[in-house]
């Protein structure tokens, strides 16, 4: 458990001379589910790709498994799932294909695919429910079920550690709860989760840690908001964002009774 | 009458150099297509002709230099591509158009440059095609699908996802480099069976026209190839038939009829298909909604 997955000391990243993470800290250690929050803009997308190695770091270091980016191997402890779906061209992909590639990391060049390979495929399709579409082109399917796609695809390649950014945004209550279930699944395996999330909606009960994201710096890092009053009404439309304003305020207020 | 043909040495030669050109230049041009590079060959094809002169100017054979110059101009179209800044897309021109003129410039002042060489080059020569060059032809080609096999898996990761290839520690740089030298040796092989101006036809169109008819990306490739392959033979054996008819134009023109074949064809199969799955979809909901 003390392994840590991520650790980053003093992050910086900018664009164009444009600071966008202005020294963050943040390790996350094996077994936790952690939020990253924060309002669109804040940096939390940049932080995700910086901490996979994807955007490079104008300051400060990152670790993957206490390895930096460049010089890390063991790319399957870490499933991805990116925003949205990047189908690269006008070439069509089944939804299979496009779930199969999760294992590349954990396939040799020379060796054909394996029964292993194409039975992990199969359970990740079955965990979203996308079995019946599997030899259907992603580009034929809803937006909540190419984001199936994706999250099957991380599946797929069975890692010790799940990456998702924003993976309930522009979803329907069906995949967000669907969602939820698999990673309840994939937490109680013991696996790691860090997602960025703009609203925690059914996936709150899992989340161990949420660090809040404002300017490209930490601003909270600790319990998850809770929903309370109004807010914790069930069918509650989280339409305002509360949870990230709240914090304007002492730290206390994510659980505290509001002043 | 085609089996007299066969036993003529020119009609074997060119019938194995289109049969080569036709599966190659499809199933490089899938990951081409999917990575939305569908111009590449063209781009490619415009540099190498500046090799073949090289090649006539310092008196090697012009398939050895147009090898050399595609592969430092697919390279340098990779570089600037990689760079992904606006002023890119301009980089390109200069490039195409220099490769252009430049060949055109060297090819006049060779020895042994003319014209009608220069036509052979830009609109394909199959039936000067000597066995020296089948011989190249068949390396280069054995390469591309040695390439595509060992590669194939990790090349559609890249061509479909960039971001995700590199989140699994793919060599991200190195398969894009690959893909576009393999472009680069596709161009040289198809060459001289379409000429340097209609190579990327054959590395397109085949693709365009399976993927009206296919769901998957293994199929569209396979597919694609035999595309190919029926019509650059097809074309050989038009131009075999009618001197009058060029191969080159032929085979590409019986390759767009193709596509617009299956255009008819695809709009049948997709309308069965939203009925087939719309009747699946059903059931599947109604267990959704009682969970």
């Amino acid at each position: 458990m003390s392994e840590s997955a991520f650790s980053m000391t003093g992050g910086r990243v900018s664009f164009d001379g444009k600071p966008v993470l202005q020294g963050i800290d943040l390790t996350v250690s094996s077994g936790e589910v952690v939020a990253l929050l924060g309002a669109n803009g804040s940096g939390k997308s940049t932080l995700v790709r910086a901490l996979l190695g994807l955007t490079p770091l104008s300051g400060g270091r990152t670790l993957l498994y206490g390895v930096p980016p460049a010089k890390f191997r063991d790319w399957w402890r870490i499933g991805y799932v990116p925003q949205r779906l990047q189908v690269g061209g006008g070439v069509p992909a089944t939804v299979r294909e496009v779930v199969a590639s999760g294992r590349i990391a954990r396939q040799s060049r020379l060796r054909r695919t394996s029964t292993t390979d194409r039975s992990a495929v199969a359970q990740a399709l079955e965990a979203v429910r996308l079995t019946g579409r599997a030899n259907d082109p992603v580009q034929s399917l809803s937006g909540g079920q190419q984001q199936r796609v994706l999250i099957a695809r991380a599946l797929a390649g069975e890692p010790d550690t799940y990456v998702m950014d924003e993976p309930t945004a522009g979803v329907d209550a069906e995949t967000q709860q669907l969602l939820a279930d698999t990673l309840s699944g994939l937490v109680l395996s013991g696996k790691t989760v860090v997602l960025v999330a703009h609203e925690l909606g059914p996936l709150e009960p899992i989340i161990t840690r949420g660090v809040l994201i404002r300017e490209g710096r930490v601003v909270h890092d600790g319990p998850p908001p809770r929903p309370e009053g109004e807010c914790a009404r069930p069918g509650h439309d989280h339409q305002h964002a509360h949870a990230v304003e709240s914090v304007a305020g002492p730290l206390t207020g994510w659980q505290g009774e509001p002043r | 009458m085609i089996i007299e043909l066969l036993q003529e040495q020119l009609f074997q030669l060119a019938l194995v150099a289109a049969l080569l050109v036709g599966l190659c230049a499809p199933a490089v041009g899938t990951f081409i297509v999917q990575r939305r590079l569908a111009l590449l060959g063209d781009g490619i094809g415009h540099v190498a002709l500046t090799g073949v002169a090289l090649g006539f100017l310092t008196g090697t054979t012009p398939v050895l230099t147009a090898v050399i110059v595609s592969i430092i101009g697919a390279v340098a179209i990779e570089l600037v591509r990689a760079r992904g800044r606006t002023s890119g897309d301009v980089a390109l021109a200069l490039l195409f158009y220099g490769g252009i003129a430049g060949g055109v410039m060297l090819m006049a002042i060779a020895p042994g440059g003319s014209n009608a060489k220069l036509n052979s080059y830009l609109f394909g020569a199959i039936a000067s095609v000597t066995p020296e060059d089948i011989w190249v032809i068949a390396a280069l080609a054995v390469a591309v699908i040695g390439i595509v096999v060992v590669f194939g898996r990790e090349l559609f990761v890249l061509c479909q996802d960039e971001e995700m290839a590199r989140a699994s520690g793919l060599p991200v740089r190195f398969l894009s480099l690959l893909i576009a030298v393999t472009a680069a040796l596709t161009v040289v092989i198809a060459m001289r069976v379409v000429g340097l101006l209609l190579v990327s036809a054959l590395m397109v169109i085949p693709v365009a026209t399976s993927q009206q008819l296919t769901r998957g990306f293994r199929t569209t490739m396979g597919l694609a190839m035999l595309f190919g392959v029926l019509a650059s033979v097809g074309g050989l054996l038009a131009s075999t038939f009618s001197t009058k008819v060029p191969p080159g134009a032929a085979i590409v023109l019986l390759a767009l009829a193709g596509f617009v074949l299956a255009l008819g064809v695809g709009k049948f199969v997709r309308r069965g298909r939203t009925q087939e799955s719309s009747v699946t979809d059903r059931p599947q909901l109604r267990v959704e909604e009682v969970a």
